[in-house]
């Protein structure tokens, strides 16, 4: 009989791959084994030729909702026939297994929730192999429960007859649980002290209170304590019925009186965190990849409170709404935004609110919302009590990650939360809310976390046999990456790098990211001596040459070329902390460590993430940024460049201008007000002109000798070509957080915000840009505009129709330069990225514009354009380094 | 002042400046040595170079300097300094009245430390070689028994102190050198630390492990390296580190972080958590450690962290001073 040997790559572990392929095969009629192994699933199928041909074709088909298939390779297989199709035991040998992200819960799911007869009715931790916690609860490779934070839990009769049965949903589904074996719920107090009323209802099995994790039982009174399995379904969870029995259950802890009152009448734990919300309080809730604060959005007081306590004053929140029909009261999403919405990732997506008004501190200046839908079953039960959308906001205290551990949220978040929604099962893996914005007609990603990592990308044809690398990434907004075997990896979100907890983590992350793709493992966290090695010099792959070999030795001085193994890629700043850690880690592992420059990479991640092969000709590409460090010591921001992989050329750039005070021009947006008017102006001419302007009057008040020397003689104020702190200069001289910016673009978001509704009208201003040669370089300064900013402004032009002309004219002299760049380039396809292009006026205008007069636009949109998406860049900038 | 070999005009000068001022019987035998007996206890050598731009400045200058950085080195072994050597480099144009003003200031600086200038050398360099003056010092110091300081010896769950506010000395050098102005006159700090120090040996002889002078870098590069060379990590509280309204406010608008400032009369002791209130009364009874203040603690690291705990309740990694404080926000 005909067989064949079938190799399935890609997500096909622990998503429902093989009881997939165990109906198909049945279905075709086939005879045969599927089995997991260290490259994926493996299939053995015998049965006629057409059936065996149907039967491949229809494997991509029907792939369950968690895969994603990368490969299908077939051969002929010789071997003795089988009597039926069975799913056989795992072959693991070199863990290479991929971790699916964390998906919201499925449909199936959802229906269990709901039915008042099923086992899982009402409980909170519901999933499947199609949904549920993946990479937010994995410790180490291969995939299995030992290996989660699921190992706790034992599995009960139930649940191991779904867990080991081919037909169920449930077949391998390794965060398998229910009501009696499962984690459970409890309300705590900011002391610590349990409130719920539903206790006994959700009293566990003997196994899990064995649980090693703190454990609310021990924390109940004798005769609260449930007497084991079987109890659980004694009490029907009719709200109706548990509001009448819930007097004699109650057991109050004294500080909680007041609030348990009120809440006693509530159904269950859930029942009771909603009308804590809808009193006003701020409840700490343990959710999918960490804690959140969560508040009801439509209370004032409490948003502002929630505020106050958080010392976050200007950041906007995010929402959840219960579902699209709440969502609809408040935002308006395109169908495009409705999908992302609903997708299994579940990100938070940014809306234009219209319709209610939420409460003005949800989001202070913004007519954005940035709302997402429940994507849990914890979620889904407690938005289903609640008629408005909570804030869901990240539970931390200012500048820290997100809490992810009961004893740590009750002692960093007190101060914050007046109670706590708390479970037991331990969350591995800290995995922020992932952000997207519709721009330019696709879903982009601003931040990615939770739902896309860690899918993998695969590379372009060309980086085939491309050496292992790992690259550091940024360090504000920082993810790492890993390349392996034509896949780049990029992990999570990680965070701003100097923050010592977030450190932690992201050195935690890279070893279990190691880990999960077998790099090498020579480095255990912990063991690293953070001795700093001789800083290497700057290295960047200048002009359109090969960075060449010796360029990229080893730590140790071995030609990289000899070495088959890792490398290491780094930005070309000496003062990332990523930086530093990936030169110790190279040094360590005496591995090569190639330096990239930081807006190269911008432009390379751009690339790979559209698929452009590794030999195609090289790209324009405007990369507008905060700042990044350049060639030849210089800061670079506002850069338009011609490259590939292997190189690039920096054909042209913004005018660099001083940063008086360094980060503080960042913190003060004045300054660069101050600067770039300095720049083009006589200060005693403008100050005749103009001194009314409360813009005058302002800097009028500020140390401007010292600022004047400190740029005249270089002291902490280095020249930058930056548009990010270009942006600065514009909103604060509009008057917009000029004296502070409390988040890193604060200012120029608020330009954009004041631009959107004069955009459509408004075109730019005319001679708003010269350009002027700096050593050889077509240089874009802005004499002009400033000029005809100030006048607009004497003359009382309104501010909206005043920064939409400055958008206008930005993205004129852009498309002009690019224009011209690419009649003298003959390059065509032009990349535009950088944090600065999450600016959606700015990106559309820029684009379109392109677009009209014939060129290909390439954006970033599952990486972010700011540095998050850096270390794909780096990524594949070192791989192509490699490769001869 | 002409560059020239060892003729009279040089034999003239050394009398007529340097003996004069520094006036002790060593250097008046004129001999090319000192020569003095050894105390029992263990000897303590350090040597500095001193080049600073300007010469003179608000609260020292390169002489009174020379001395105060010297001492304190040899001081931060628990060392009492016991006599000091000088060589200078003299630019040839410098004015001698500049440089009879920095030797009258270091002669004084060593009376008030008690350390002598007892042998010493001097230089000129062509107009353009030298910055005006460079001097290089040198001290010996005697350890009293039983006092074992030094830079590898901390361990998690001492405390660090920190004798008083930081910035000062760094603040006031780069205003006076690009003359800025700022509402209040900032003052380097520079001073001898060693009479504090005897006073810290005397109340704990035991208990002291490390003791840095923050001078280039700053506390953080001190406090990086005591936790590299401990191998240990540093947990530091921001509300806990005294820093003067004028150096902040000046750090503010310079954009610099005073914790990367030099400091010249500052130190930073770690010590067993239990001496720590006794060496800080100790300090605090000194006229130079008045603002003196437990700063934070050590503890268990491999990666050798020095953080920061921030007024927002966070912790900020407090890293190595990488050249200039480069930003890195993209
Ligand atoms: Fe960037
Ligand atoms: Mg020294
Ligand atoms: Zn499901
Ligand atoms: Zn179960």
């Amino acid at each position: 009989m005909p067989g064949l040997a079938i190799r399935a790559r890609g997500v096909v572990q622990g998503v429902g791959f093989r009881p997939a392929i165990w109906h198909l095969a049945r279905r075709f009629g086939l005879t045969g084994e599927v089995w997991n192994d260290g490259e994926g699933v493996m299939i053995h199928a015998f049965g006629n030729a057409e059936a065996l041909d149907a039967f491949v074709a229809q494997i991509p088909r029907e792939l369950p909702p968690l895969a994603k298939l990368d490969a299908l390779e077939c051969a002929e297989l010789n071997e003795a026939d089988h009597a039926e199709f069975r799913i056989v035991a795992s072959r693991s040998d070199a863990a290479e297994t991929v971790i699916a992200a964390d998906a919201a819960t499925c449909p199936d799911c959802l229906a269990e929730i709901a039915d008042p007869t099923n086992r899982r009715y009402r409980y909170p931790f519901t999933n499947c192999t199609h949904c549920g916690p993946r990479l937010s609860i994995v410790r180490a490779v291969p995939y299995d429960r030992a290996n989660t934070s699921m190992a706790a839990f034992a599995m009960c009769p139930d649940c191991q007859r779904e867990y080991d049965d081919p037909t169920d949903r449930r077949f391998h589904a390794q965060a398998n649980c229910c009501p009696v074996c499962g984690p459970s719920l409890w309300l705590a107090d900011a002391q610590g002290d349990i409130v719920s009323t539903r206790r006994l209802e959700t009293q566990r099995n003997a196994s899990a209170k064995q649980s090693s994790l703190l454990s609310p039982l021990e924390k109940l009174p004798e005769g609260h304590k449930g007497d084991g399995a079987g109890f659980i379904r004694t009490i029907s969870l009719n709200p109706s019925f548990a509001k009448r029995g819930a007097n004699s259950r109650e057991h109050h802890v004294a500080a909680a009186t007041r609030d348990l009152e009120t809440t006693a009448a509530a159904a269950d734990t859930i029942g009771q965190t909603a009308e804590l919300i809808r009193q006003g309080r701020i409840v700490a809730i343990k959710g999918l990849g960490g804690f959140h604060l969560a508040c009801d959005a439509a209370n004032a007081q409490a948003v502002d409170l929630l505020r106050q306590r958080k010392r976050r004053y200007a950041k906007p929140f995010a929402l959840m709404a219960r579902d699209l029909a709440m969502l609809s009261r408040f935002a308006v999403a395109d169908p495009a935004e409705t999908l992302a919405l609903q997708n299994k990732a579940a990100p938070i997506v940014l809306l234009r609110a219209v319709g209610e008004p939420i409460a003005a501190g949800v989001a202070p200046g913004d007519a954005k919302l940035g709302f997402m839908l429940p994507y849990t079953p914890l979620h889904t039960l407690l938005m289903a009590e609640l008629d408005n959308p909570i804030v869901l906001t990240s539970g931390n205290v200012s500048d820290e990650p997100q809490c992810i551990d009961n004893d740590e949220a009750l002692q960093k978040l007190a101060g914050i939360a007046d109670y706590f929604l708390l479970h037991q099962r331990d969350i591995v893996n800290r995995l922020d809310d992932s952000v997207a914005r519709l721009m330019d007609g696709e879903i982009r990603l601003l931040r990615r976390a939770r739902g896309y990592a860690p899918q993998a990308l695969p590379l372009p044809p060309g980086f085939e046999s491309a050496a292992n690398v790992l690259a550091m990434g940024a360090e504000l907004k920082n993810s790492f990456c890993l390349l392996k075997n034509g896949q780049a990896v990029v992990g999570q979100h990680v965070g701003d790098l100097e923050n010592a907890a977030v450190q932690a983590d992201y050195r935690r992350a890279i070893e279990l990211y190691r880990e999960l793709h077998g790099f090498r493992l020579e480095l255990l966290a912990g063991s690293l001596d953070t001795a700093r090695p001789e800083l290497v010099e700057g290295r960047s792959s200048s002009d359109l040459d090969k960075p060449s070999l010796n360029a990229l030795d080893g730590a140790d001085g071995t030609p990289l070329n000899n070495r088959p193994g890792l490398m290491i890629a780094v930005d070309l700043h000496p003062g990332y902390l990523s930086t530093q850690y990936g030169q110790s880690l190279a040094a360590a592992e005496g591995v090569a460590c190639l330096s990239v420059q930081h807006h190269h990479a911008h432009l390379a991640a751009c690339l790979a993430e559209h698929g452009v092969t590794l030999d195609a000709p090289p790209v324009l590409a405007a990369i507008f940024d905060g700042l990044g460090m350049g060639e030849n010591g210089e800061l670079w921001g506002g850069e338009f460049l011609l490259g590939d992989y292997r190189g690039f050329t920096r054909l042209a750039h913004f005018q660099p201008i001083a940063l008086p005070g360094g980060s503080q021009a960042m913190r003060e947006p004045w300054r660069n007000t101050y600067a770039q008017l300095r720049q083009y102006f006589d200060w005693e001419t403008l100050q005749t002109e103009y001194g009314e302007l409360p813009l005058f009057k302002r800097l009028a008040n500020k140390p401007l000798t010292t600022l004047d020397t400190m740029i005249a003689k270089n002291l902490n104020a280095p020249r930058c070509s930056s548009v990010g702190r270009w942006f600065d200069a514009f909103a604060a001289a509009l008057d917009l957080h000029a004296e502070r910016a409390d988040y890193e673009g604060q200012a120029a978001i608020a330009l954009e915000n004041l631009a959107a509704p004069a955009f459509a009208d408004e075109t730019g201003y005319p001679q708003a840009w010269q350009v002027s040669q700096m050593e050889g370089k077509p240089v874009l300064t802005w004499r002009g505009l400033w000029q005809a900013v100030l006048r607009d402004l004497a003359g009382g032009v309104d501010k909206s129709a005043i920064a939409a002309r400055i958008h206008r004219s930005l993205i004129a002299s852009s498309v002009e330069s690019l224009c011209q760049l690419s009649r003298v380039t003959a390059a065509d396809t032009v990349v535009l990225s950088g944090g600065v292009f999450q600016n959606r006026l700015l990106l559309e205008g820029v684009a379109e514009s392109l677009r009209s007069s014939g060129k290909i636009v390439l954006l970033p949109q599952r990486y972010p354009a700011n540095d998050g998406g850096l270390a794909l860049g780096q990524a594949a900038i070192a791989a192509a380094a490699g490769i001869s | 002042l002409t560059h020239g070999g060892g003729g009279r005009a040089m034999a003239q000068l050394i009398d007529e400046l340097f003996i004069k001022h520094f006036d002790n019987d060593f250097l008046s035998r004129r001999n090319d040595q000192a020569l003095f007996n050894v105390p029992a206890g263990r000897l303590a050598i350090s040597t500095d170079g001193h080049v600073i731009s300007p010469l003179f400045f608000p609260g020292g200058d390169i002489g009174s300097l020379a001395v105060h950085g010297t001492v304190n080195d040899v001081a931060m072994s628990g060392a009492k300094p016991i006599y000091l050597s000088a060589g200078f480099i003299l630019e040839e144009g410098l004015p001698l009245v500049d440089l009879e003003r920095i030797v009258i200031s270091m002669a004084a600086a060593a009376k008030a430390a008690g350390t002598p200038i007892v042998t010493g050398d001097t230089k000129v360099v062509e107009r353009g070689k030298g910055d005006g003056v460079f001097i290089t010092s040198t001290g010996v110091g005697i350890v009293p028994d039983g006092v074992n300081i030094s830079s590898d010896r901390a361990e998690a769950g001492c405390a660090i102190l920190l004798s008083g506010s930081i910035g000062d000395h760094g603040v006031a050098i780069m205003a006076s050198r690009e003359n800025l102005q700022f509402e209040t006159s900032i003052i380097s700090d520079s001073a001898a630390l060693h009479g504090m120090v005897a006073d810290m040996v005397a109340a704990a002889p035991q208990s002291i492990r490390c003791l840095r002078d923050p001078t280039r870098g700053g506390l953080a590069a001190v406090l990086n390296e005591l936790a590299g060379q401990s191998g240990v990590g540093i947990v530091i509280d921001e509300a806990r580190i005294p820093v003067k309204a004028q150096v902040k406010a000046a750090c503010e608008i310079l954009g610099l972080d005073p914790l990367y400032v030099a400091n010249e009369g500052k130190l930073v002791c770690i010590c067993d958590a239990a001496a720590a209130e006794t060496l800080l009364a100790a300090m605090r009874n000194h006229p130079l450690g008045r603002d003196a203040a437990i700063i934070g603690q050590v503890v268990a690291d491999p990666h050798h962290f020095v953080q920061m705990t921030t007024a927002f309740g966070g912790r900020r990694i407090v890293d190595w001073p990488v050249g200039e404080q480069l930003p890195r926000i993209c």
